[in-house]
């Protein structure tokens, strides 16, 4: 057959070959499209850097393996200054700019709260890390359709105060040396998510084997807490169970410097992260709280190489409880993705979500379902096997102790010099 | 007895640290005529620079603290010769306005130092060590050493400042030009150069106010504003630019304070002085010190 007469043939056969090889790789270039997810949380704030750190860790370990159906995670990150404006427009862009088809993050439970109607209103799974007013859940709970789009991956403050009675009583009533720290002062400040808190301590402090003496709430810009420790100490309490989380140094470090007579026990959201023992001067010396996980301990069998990948990644000694959940919302996410190849968003996504049973680094990760009054959040308990759990530890001389569960316990409660005790 | 003791000993201190933070703002007010909305921004800037040098480095106390007072008189001067003499020396702004120019100016000022902090540092609230460590027990109280030992330096840099105004030539100077600016230039003094004393001395005292703060209770971009207020409501009280003025509303106001949180509220202790404030704007509105 002679060349001209071939050229349409040619022609045919190239052209042939050229649209095959377009059609064959569209699933290649869309299997290669990232997913994106936005990460929404305060810069500023230790908590907000754990945050997007723990994501930054997630992201990349589960891109390593492969992504989602060959295809990688990117992350949108957005700093909220926690503001509830900021955080409500950083959403808008990063679901309709970006095209993220979750976002996780969100410190302040002011605003996760903002945020849930933009997660309703666009349709996209909201995952909070870092926030702990059951306002959130109670919402989801009272509106599931609307509000179904929101999963909490971080205690609400209600069973964080049932958590502390829990750990008070193992550590100190069951503790026949500490037995007679028994007289609670109840400090915290005066904050949408200490509201639950103030109430659950009330309720289960007693049942614990303490007696409340005292009861503070404190303004968030209270500097001076002279008169707050005068009248704990007139009214004879020997712990303080608190409940801070955005004004976590000065109370902590005017403790210290007054030797007020009590130990400082509960909650406190920064005291988790190295960085508390530097931002206090070592103030916090002696005081006792919780948080997900500490120093590579094995609450799960993940815990520990979390644990060092963070700590080699960032060169930060103990990632503050905002690692942990966010590490946990991103697997999870993860999780849920893969189950529906990298298809699933909106709706699809949460109905993914709500059937999450995973190990996490926490715990066994699942959600209460919406017909329960904490909806979509993680549930607690206090058996890693069973659900999400926490740790309780003591500064001691720069250094995290855990001292609650027993079978992960590095070391004992000690009663600072300046707080007295009858064997002292 | 006890409450007693605990009221007056807290009152001090409180009292103490208010004062030397508005003897500058009434300092720079009252010679320079600025009204530095900036102000509890600085002297947060002094504090942060402090603790962050202490932590960063094996300066010591001492020297991380200088290394805070320097940052806020270095911060000052650049807050004069890039907002405040510009502005002033702006030809288009007629001469009325300037000191509304100036305001707005040193609120913007304020709002960036703040954002620079927070990006810089953290948000979270920070403490230099303390000073001196133990307590001294007064009866039934605990008084930390390291607060009394920041009473005591307050109140000496304070009588410092009204030493050198009242027995130095430049300090004489100094307050002649918060008088009459004119006359002080007809007499043969150069006016520019006072006032770059003038702003290099309230640097020097924001800067100490900053890390005494930082050490008696904490210190970060979000109690800027806070700082700012109470030192306005004090200069106001006592009389706009007058130092001894400054002096007696911050002890007038760390008293009230301090009583309404023990015998009250800490939640309401700001409240008492406000109420005041208002008082005394109405029935004496230059101050209780303050020229008619």
């Amino acid at each position: 057959m002679s060349v001209p007469k071939l050229r349409p043939w040619l022609a045919a056969t190239a052209a042939a070959l050229g649209v095959s090889g377009y059609v064959l790789a569209i699933p290649q270039a869309l299997a290669a499209q990232p997913i994106a997810v936005g990460v929404l949380a305060p810069k500023s704030q230790i908590l907000g850097k754990s945050i997007f750190n723990s994501a930054e860790l997630a992201a990349a370990e589960i891109n390593a393996k492969g992504g989602i159906a060959g295809r990688p995670l990117e992350l949108h990150e957005y700093d909220t200054q926690e503001s509830a404006t900021n955080a409500a427009q950083a959403f808008q862009r990063t679901v309709q700019q970006d095209h993220s088809v979750a976002v996780v993050g969100i410190f302040e439970s002011e605003v996760g709260l903002a945020l849930m109607p933009w997660s309703s209103r666009l349709k996209t799974p909201l995952l909070v890390t870092a926030t702990a007013s059951p306002e959130i859940s109670g919402r989801t709970h009272a509106q599931p359709d609307r509000f179904k789009y929101t999963f909490s991956f971080w205690f609400n403050s209600e069973i964080q105060a049932r958590q502390i009675c829990e750990i008070g009583h193992d550590t100190l009533t069951q503790n026949p040396q500490l037995a007679h720290f028994n007289r609670v002062a109840i400090l915290s400040e005066d904050a949408n998510w200490t509201k639950a808190v103030d109430k659950t301590y009330e309720a289960c402090l007693p049942k614990a084997g303490f007696k409340v003496v005292n009861h503070t709430r404190f303004a968030p810009s209270t500097t001076d807490f002279t008169p707050i420790y005068s009248k704990i100490k007139s009214d004879k309490a020997n712990i303080i169970m608190a409940g801070v989380a955005h004004v976590s140094v000065p109370p902590v470090v005017q403790w210290h410097q007054q030797q007020v007579p009590a130990l400082f026990d509960g909650i406190n959201a920064a005291a988790s992260s190295s960085d508390f023992w530097s931002a206090t001067n070592g103030a916090t010396n002696g005081l006792i709280t919780t948080s997900a996980g500490l120093s590579g301990a094995a609450v799960t069998s993940r815990t520990a190489a979390f644990y060092k990948a963070y700590q080699q990644r960032f060169h930060i000694n103990q990632p503050a409880y905002g690692a942990y959940s966010t590490y946990e919302a991103m697997y999870a996410l993860a999780d849920a993705l893969k189950r529906t190849q990298g298809k699933a968003k909106g709706d699809a996504l949460v109905k993914a979500l709500e059937t999450t049973d995973t190990e996490g680094v926490m715990g066994r990760i699942r959600f209460y379902g919406l017909d329960s009054p904490f909806a979509h959040e993680l549930m607690a308990n206090a058996d890693p096997a069973k659900g999400a759990s926490v740790v309780a530890f003591q500064w001691q001389n720069g250094k995290q102790v855990i001292v609650w569960p027993q079978r992960l316990a590095t070391g004992k409660i000690e009663v600072p010099s300046f707080v007295p005790s009858p064997k002292s | 007895m006890d409450l007693l003791i605990q009221i007056l000993i807290s009152g001090f201190i409180i009292g103490a640290i208010y004062a030397l933070g508005a003897a500058g703002m009434a300092a720079i007010f009252g010679i320079s005529g600025v009204l530095n909305l900036a102000h509890g921004a600085l002297i947060v800037l002094a504090a942060m620079v402090a603790w962050y040098v202490g932590h960063h480095t094996g300066l010591g106390i001492y020297l991380s603290a200088l290394t805070g007072i320097l940052a806020a008189i270095v911060a000052t001067y650049m807050l004069y010769a890039g907002v405040i003499l510009p502005l002033e020396r702006f030809r288009h702004i007629p001469p009325e306005e300037k000191h509304v120019f100036q305001l707005v100016a040193t609120l913007l000022v304020a709002i960036i130092i703040q954002g620079v902090l927070e990006w810089t540092f953290g948000a979270t609230p920070v403490t230099t060590p303390p000073m001196i460590d133990g307590v001294l027990r007064i009866g039934g109280n605990t008084v930390p050493l390291n607060s009394l030992l920041i009473g005591a330096v307050a109140w000496l840099v304070l009588i410092g400042l009204w030493l050198f105004i009242s027995h130095t030539r430049l300090g004489k100077a100094m307050l002649a030009a918060s008088m009459s600016p004119k006359g002080l230039a007809i007499v043969g003094y150069d006016i520019g150069r006072i006032h770059i004393v003038v702003w290099g001395l309230y640097g020097l005292v924001v800067g100490i106010a900053g890390v005494l703060l930082a050490s008696f209770t904490s210190a970060s971009g979000e109690v800027a504003t806070n700082l700012t207020a109470i030192s306005f409501t004090i200069v106001v009280l006592g009389g706009l630019g007058n130092i001894l003025g400054s002096l007696v509303g911050a002890y007038i106001l760390g008293f009230l304070s301090t009583i309404t949180a023990f015998l009250i509220s800490p939640a309401v202790s700001e409240l008492p002085g406000l109420v005041l404030l208002v008082l005394v704007l109405y029935i004496r509105p230059q101050g209780l010190f303050g020229r008619r």
